[in-house]
């Protein structure tokens, strides 16, 4: 006798409360593939948990980006932002479609030059550069964002001393009618800070000021905050042109467009309510388009977007490892991958697939993670098929800063894969093992066991 | 484990509790067990027969039937052997 596929029994409860004014779809087809190599190869070769690249999508969503911005402003400049994902491979995709690099450190400074980007194109951000980093960004013609007038008046020592002008912009904070507002970074606008540090630039005849940076925040959901800050960074310029007769070569409005992920919270998922690329564009062209800049002047519009660029490329599989059911009733499920992995869990409801067929049977489930922290917690509900130990899930949108702050805790990180646009599979990042970890430690000598 | 006697149940899964005004689906594998449950089987030959019929291990049909007869006593649809 042939025997029959199995599924665990289940009861599924019917609510006869009113229906919902936003009724969506709650199951998800099951991701058997990405990018045409299947999943459970991909976990059976590599591993799980494995974190997966996709090639093709961070051409595609770079060169969408790019487009929406060219169709709107003549003059457009992205620079990769390495601490959302400073893979080698991933960073020198971007490199390959024209992107500049954008760094926050000494560290990841060094990265782009072994990436082997042209220093000229490396923008130099971040609130604690050292002197040596500013010395050898200065040597190599980088674009040095200054934060503070600490950096200003280092960076004006540095210039007395060397033979290389520092090529510098400012960062401005502002108010663009957000919550909260941002005001850790760099000069303020309303309160004459950036007027005043621009002013002891041009004074100082040391520094080339080439530009004006903003970093408005991070997930802005409202595009309109953009051209607010590209209109106040316009009307710095004019000032500029006014009173020194300086031209700017570029206007940053930084990075903080919102991915499609879901933010903790919300109602709606980020796919249907965030804005779009085009959104983000329209914002910040017209604002300057629409500023006194002459049509052949407009300054070049560098973006120094991450997360909305790379998240989608990003998938997570995982395998399935046990289940429990909680005192409220409600299914738990542990599967291989951590918050220590996936932090960013802690803001977002990532969408979540499983890799194989099932029946049209779901279970409100939580999905935990393996480490024994209370916080471990991957999804506190979502809506799955009854699935067994064994079985695979596929978490999406996990392209943007997991690979940059994950950690090592408890258990080792796993290996990192890109599928090319041919298909073909890459180890991009080594699985960590044990020697990762012990090979950095000292033991001292009164502390050895013996026998 | 036995099921409460005053369950409906319909040919294609469907469930009523009168004593609380609930209503539930059940899988075919719900259905199955329930089924035999009524008829008066104990878990040892659910799991037995389960375990003859379908792709499984027994030891999973164990754990399975472990968590459903968690769901019956949540959902108040059993009553507890004398």
């Amino acid at each position: 006798m042939e025997k029959k596929p199995y599924e665990r029994p289940h009861l599924t409860k019917l609510e006869t409360s009113m229906p919902g004014k936003f009724g969506m779809r709650r199951e998800q087809p099951p991701t058997t593939h990405i990018d045409g190599v299947a999943v459970e190869h991909l976990a059976k070769t590599y591993g799980s948990p494995l974190f997966v690249l996709s090639e093709n999508t961070i051409r595609s969503s770079y060169r969408k980006a790019l487009n929406a911005f060219t169709t709107r402003y003549p003059k457009v400049q992205f620079a990769w932002s390495y601490k959302t994902n400073y893979l080698a491979a991933v960073c020198n995709v971007f490199h390959q479609e024209g992107a500049w690099a954008e760094v926050v450190s000494g560290f990841e400074y060094q990265k782009a030059v072994d990436n082997g980007v042209d220093p000229k194109q490396i923008i130099f951000n971040g609130p604690a550069k050292t002197r040596e980093e500013l010395e050898t960004a200065t040597q190599n013609g980088s674009l040095i964002h200054i934060d503070h007038l600490d950096e200003l008046y280092l960076l004006m020592e540095i210039a007395a001393n060397s033979e290389h002008r520092p090529r510098v912009a400012i960062r401005v904070n502002m108010d663009t009618g957000i919550y909260p507002m941002w005001d850790r970074f760099g000069f303020n606008y309303e309160d004459g800070q950036a007027w005043d540090a621009l002013n002891k630039i041009m004074h100082s005849g040391k520094l080339d000021l080439m530009g004006l940076h903003t970093h408005i925040g991070t997930f802005i959901l409202s595009a309109g905050a953009y051209g607010v800050a590209a209109a106040k960074l316009a009307e710095l310029a004019r000032l500029l042109k006014q009173k020194f007769n300086h031209t700017l070569r570029y206007i940053d409005v930084g990075g903080g467009f919102a991915s499609k992920n879901t933010l903790k919270g919300s109602y709606l998922p980020g796919s249907d309510t965030n804005p779009s690329i085009s959104e983000y564009a329209e914002a910040i062209s017209s604002a300057l388009i629409n500023s006194h800049f002459a049509p052949g002047e407009l300054p070049l519009l560098i973006l120094e977007t991450g997360r909305a660029l790379i998240e989608e490329a990003g998938y997570a599989i995982t395998t399935v490892l046990a289940h429990k059911r909680l005192v409220s009733g409600r299914r738990a499920t542990i599967i291989d991958l951590g918050v220590n992995l996936l932090f960013t869990s802690f803001w977002y409801q990532h969408p979540v697939t499983v890799a194989q067929e099932f029946s049209q049977y779901r279970e409100d489930t939580t999905l935990y993670g393996p480490l024994c922290m209370n916080i471990d917690c991957i999804r506190e509900s979502v809506n799955l098929p009854l699935l067994q130990t064994g079985h695979r899930l596929v978490i999406h949108l996990t392209g943007a800063y997991n690979l940059t702050q994950w950690m090592q805790f408890i258990h080792m990180r796993p290996a990192v894969v890109m599928i090319d646009t041919k298909g073909n599979v890459h180890v991009v990042r080594e699985k960590e093992g044990i020697q990762n970890v012990i090979s950095v430690e000292k033991l001292p000598d009164h502390l050895h066991i013996s026998g | 484990m036995k099921i409460n006697k005053d369950l409906a149940i319909s040919e294609n899964g469907f469930l009523f509790n009168p004593a609380t005004g609930e209503s539930f689906t059940a899988n075919p594998m719900a259905f199955e067990i329930i089924r035999m449950l009524k008829e008066g089987q104990s878990g040892e030959k659910i799991v037995e027969w389960v375990s003859r019929h379908y792709l499984v291990e027994k030891s999973t049909v164990e754990k399975d039937l472990h968590d459903f007869f968690g769901l019956l006593r949540l959902h108040q649809l059993s009553v507890e052997n004398d």
